[in-house]
C-alpha cells in the first residue's frame, strides 16, 4: 500500500461529555494500535478554523467521523470542509448495542467507557479495511 | 443580548493530534469540575461551525478565555471568527517554555510529570478566570487548590 493511501479517523472534540471521550479514545485505538499504518487523525479544530493544509488533506483522503452526541460536530465539520466523508460513526449507536457499558468521566473514563471505546474502535477498523479494499 | 457577568466561558482547542491538545482539554476540565465549578462553562469548539446561532452567541453571552495547545491557536481564532473576541487567552506551548526539562510523550495517556504540568496550566487558567471576574485570588468554591483536588 502506498504511503499516500491512508484514511483519516476524526473524532469530535467532545470536551463536555463522556461520550466525546469515548469517541476520541476509539480514534486513538484505531490509529495507534489497530490500523497504525493506513490511518491518521487530525485536530478537528483545524477544520473549524479552515486550516488550508488540513482542508487539502481531508479533501484528498477518505475520512471516518466519530461523534459523541447528536450535534455531530466531526461529521458536520468534515462536510463543511468538503472532505471525503466515507462513514459517520456515533458513540451512541455502539452504546445502544452494549447498554451495559455506560461511560462515565470526562478527564478519566471508567472501565465500561474504555471497553465501549475498544468496541467502537474495532467497528472503525473494519470500515478502514473496507475503504482500502474498495480502492485496491 | 446581555452578557453574563458572573460566569466565564472557556473554549479549549480540540487538539486530538498532539499532547498539548490533551493538556488543554484536561486543564479546562479541571477548572470546570474542581477549581471554578460555579463560575465556568464550556462549549466544544467545533460546535461553532456545526451548531447554530445559539452556539455562535457563546462569546457574546459569556466573557471568554481560550485555551490552545499550540501556536496555531485554533480556539482563539475560531472564537474570534464565529463568536466574539475572547477576554483572555492561554497557549500551552508558551507555558511549556517555563519547563525546559519536560518532554511531552503520548497524546492520550499523560505521565505523572505531565499531569503535574497540566494541573499548573489549570491553575493559571483558574487565575485568569478570577481576573476576568474581578475576584482573582481564591481557587474553587472552597479555596481548594489544584494539587488537593482528586482526579
Amino acid at each position: 500500500m502506498s504511503k499516500k493511501n491512508y484514511v483519516f479517523v476524526i473524532p469530535c472534540s467532545g470536551i463536555g461529555k463522556s461520550l466525546g471521550t469515548v469517541g476520541r479514545k476509539a480514534a486513538y485505538k484505531v490509529v495507534e494500535e489497530l490500523r497504525p499504518r493506513p490511518t491518521r487523525t487530525t485536530c478537528l479544530a483545524l477544520l473549524t478554523v479552515g486550516d488550508e493544509e488540513t482542508l487539502k488533506e481531508v479533501r484528498e483522503h477518505p475520512c471516518i467521523s466519530i461523534d459523541g452526541c447528536p450535534a455531530k460536530c466531526a461529521q458536520k465539520n468534515i462536510e463543511a470542509s468538503k472532505g471525503r466523508l466515507m462513514k459517520s460513526l456515533m458513540v451512541t449507536d455502539t452504546l445502544r448495542r452494549h447498554k451495559e457499558l455506560r461511560p462515565e468521566g470526562v478527564i478519566e473514563l471508567n472501565p465500561e467507557g474504555c471497553e465501549l471505546a475498544n468496541l467502537l474502535a474495532e467497528e472503525a477498523a473494519k470500515i478502514v479495511d473496507e475503504i482500502l479494499e474498495s480502492r485496491d | 443580548m446581555s452578557i453574563v457577568k458572573n460566569k466565564v466561558g472557556i473554549v479549549s482547542c480540540s487538539g486530538e493530534e498532539i499532547p498539548e491538545g490533551t493538556i488543554s482539554r484536561i486543564a479546562t476540565r479541571i477548572v470546570l469540575e474542581k477549581l471554578r465549578p460555579e463560575e465556568t462553562v464550556t462549549i466544544c469548539l467545533p460546535l461553532f461551525l456545526a451548531g447554530g446561532e445559539g452556539e455562535r452567541a457563546f462569546a457574546r453571552v459569556f466573557p471568554t478565555i481560550t485555551v490552545d495547545g499550540c501556536e496555531k491557536r485554533c480556539a482563539e481564532i475560531g472564537t474570534k471568527k464565529y463568536s466574539g473576541r475572547p477576554a483572555a487567552t492561554i497557549v500551552v506551548t508558551d507555558i511549556l517554555k517555563k519547563y525546559p526539562n519536560l518532554k511531552l510523550g503520548h497524546r492520550d495517556e499523560l505521565s505523572a510529570e505531565e499531569w503535574e504540568f497540566t494541573e499548573n496550566v489549570a491553575e493559571e487558567l483558574a487565575m485568569k478566570v478570577g481576573e476576568v471576574l474581578g475576584n482573582g485570588k481564591e481557587l474553587g468554591g472552597n479555596g481548594e487548590t489544584c494539587q488537593k483536588a482528586e482526579r
